[in-house]
């Protein structure tokens, strides 16, 4: 095992990094052709003459790709270009039906942009982002034998379902500056990009469906002496990680690759420019294919596709479509709803910010819309196994729900109930409490008699808190309680027990 | 303009997974660099004021809307496969990389 540890790297070598982010769009069909873009379709079912290469097929771009891309493009600040093309990327591999990949190279769409990423502790870092260009997906390679991998398979089997799913590319410039905080920043890029993409609703996000998918790239350089500038020392050579495909994977994939680097820098030996495979099991990288074959892909413009030529109007009005920063959508809303970190990081993972604000946009309080969201709805959502989005409660039901408590017409316990009538579509929340007859007892005769009733089968309670046990009303509470069916309201209880007693509240 | 080296169409084979004889290279090299030669004059005969044409046609934005179309069904789509396996295409054992 080696000794060198990611931070022993960076206190002796300045790191510079790049990603490339690969985003699947959530559009109804593929890039070029009509086939359906649906994860889980039995395979070679969503496929065509066009997704298949097949002799004579002409591809015909999806212009809500192209939207989405564009939007994509404007989030992240960049320029859209006046016009742009296609090009055509050579390589041959089983998973690509053409032997070439629809892509962008000299023109792509987006170029020139940046985008800020927040840290854990608020600060913020920008990122330069060169460019974001439209291309498509390939199919997807299963190895047959051996342990599952490539090495040792006997055969290969190949789905082109998700060949021709359209993607962005988003690629950004060397990012330097970030020193020890490198692996936090790429992490957070790509988890900025992730919540953008989602926000965007141009893609679901899912990076474990491989939604979202980055490759890293690094390279560590000396540190420049004392009073001389850092930038002015050379990249050192790179390697890139491909697939990272988890928030986490990124960072270990950074640890693992500058410990590795440094390790080599310190030992005299160079660091090969290649692209190497991370392994999610070892929290390691292994070498790939050779770079100088791999890179020769021989662009060329695809002369089966016109122009990309947005109108300014069109993309200024897609510009205006764009929403909030979502870190900084978060930090606004934290504020505005007085939450904790804790509370907002459980309604982001929990992907339940949407809703806590709809439902706060429909009367309720943030923190009685978190409550519901994160509490009884979420245990919902879990028992079913379902997302909170699917479960069958909208934020104007949790809204009006929370409106009914506080209106006194139900409490906490009937409010449960009442939702669970919704949650089995009986209606809203106040139909379900009139066909489950769930308002609270608030008449006092019906109370002052329930209260006598449960004193006279306990008598030795008043007793008790006539002695000062004023605790002992709790039995007569519970009692009364079980005799409206939780339909009291326990405060009120609670005083009419103490008054029955003459003892004040 | 210098013609098409024998190892250029050396890697090329490479690179296209084509498998070449020391004649077929012999044979091609010549036959290649007599094709690039030609299509070469096209640069002598353009002037600085020809700007390079991908798309001599001047059309653009021909999109589709993104609505769903019929696929092919497996069977179709695997009817020409030379092999194929559990509703996919068989493909030899892939050497020398992973995926």
């Amino acid at each position: 095992m080696s000794a060198m540890t990611y931070d022993k790297a960076m206190e002796q070598f300045d790191p510079v990094f790049g990603i490339e982010v690969h985003i699947e769009l959530n559009t109804k069909t593929k890039m070029f052709c009509g086939c359906a873009n649906e994860f889980g379709a039995e395979p070679n079912t969503q496929v065509c003459p066009v997704c298949l290469g097949l002799p004579g097929s002409m591809p015909v771009t999806n212009e809500k790709a192209v939207e989405s891309a564009i939007r994509l493009g404007l989030a992240l600040g960049c320029s859209i270009r006046e016009s742009s093309r296609f090009a055509r990327k050579n390589y041959f591999y089983p998973d690509l039906a053409k032997d070439y990949q629809i892509s962008q190279y000299d023109e792509p769409t987006c170029y020139d942009g940046s985008i800020d990423v927040v840290l854990d502790d608020g600060e913020v870092f920008t990122i330069g982002i060169e460019r974001a260009h439209m291309e498509e997906d390939a199919g997807k390679n299963t190895h047959v034998g051996g342990t599952g991998g490539i090495q040792g398979a006997s055969h290969s089997l190949v789905d082109y379902n998700r060949g021709g799913v359209p993607l962005v590319e988003i690629v950004t410039r060397p990012i330097t500056g970030a020193g020890a905080r490198t692996a936090e920043v790429a992490r957070a890029y790509v988890a900025t990009i992730r919540d953008f993409v989602k926000a965007l609703d141009i893609s679901d996000g899912r990076m474990e469906q491989g939604s979202v998918r980055a490759d890293v790239n690094l390279s560590l350089r000396p540190k420049a002496a004392p009073g001389e500038d850092q930038n002015a020392v050379p990249f050192g050579k790179r390697s890139e990680t491909k697939n990272v495909n988890s928030l986490r994977a990124i960072e270990r994939a950074i640890h693992h690759e500058a410990a590795r680097q440094a390790e080599l820098l310190l030992a005299g030996e160079p660091v090969v420019q290649e692209t190497r495979h991370w392994h999610e099991d070892t929290g390691s990288t292994t070498p790939g294919r050779s770079k100088e074959e791999a890179e020769d892909y021989r662009y060329f413009p695809e002369p089966d596709l016109l122009p990309v030529e947005p109108s300014r109007e069109w993309v200024e009005e897609l510009r205006s479509t764009i929403p909030e920063h979502p870190a900084k959508m978060r930090a606004r809303l934290m504020e505005e709803w007085g939450f904790s970190d804790l509370d907002m990081r459980d309604a982001v993972n929990a992907d339940a910010l949407d809703l806590i604000a709809a439902t706060v946009a429909a009367g309720a309080k943030a923190q009685a819309a978190r409550k519901w969201w994160m509490g009884e709805l979420a245990r919902t959502a879990n028992d079913r196994d379902v997302t909170l989005q699917e479960l069958p409660v909208t934020p104007a039901h949790v809204a009006e729900l929370q409106g009914l408590i506080d209106d006194g017409k139900i409490n906490d316990k009937l409010a449960r109930q009442a939702l669970e009538g919704v949650l089995a579509g009986e209606g809203s929340p106040t139909e379900v409490v009139a066909s489950r007859g769930l308002e609270v007892v608030s008449d006092d005769s019906a109370l002052e008699a329930a209260v006598d009733e449960a004193l006279a089968a306990q008598p030795d309670v008043l007793a008790k808190i006539q002695d000062g046990k004023v605790q002992a009303a709790g039995a007569i509470v519970g009692a009364v309680m079980k005799a409206t069916r939780g339909q009291a309201d326990a405060g009120r209880v609670r005083e009419i027990i103490l008054q029955r007693a003459g003892v004040e509240g | 303009m210098s013609s098409l080296e024998r190892s250029d169409v050396a890697r090329l084979a490479a690179l296209a997974r084509i498998d070449m004889t020391d004649e077929d290279l012999d044979r091609l090299s010549g036959q290649l660099a007599a094709i690039v030669d030609s299509v070469a004059k096209v640069a002598e005969v353009a002037g600085q004021d020809v700007p390079a044409t991908s798309h001599p046609i001047p059309m653009s934005n021909v999109h589709r809307a993104d609505e769903v179309r019929p696929s092919l069904s497996q069977e179709a789509a695997l009817s020409s496969a030379p092999q194929a396996e559990d509703g996919r295409f068989r493909v030899p054992q892939i050497l020398g990389e992973e995926a």
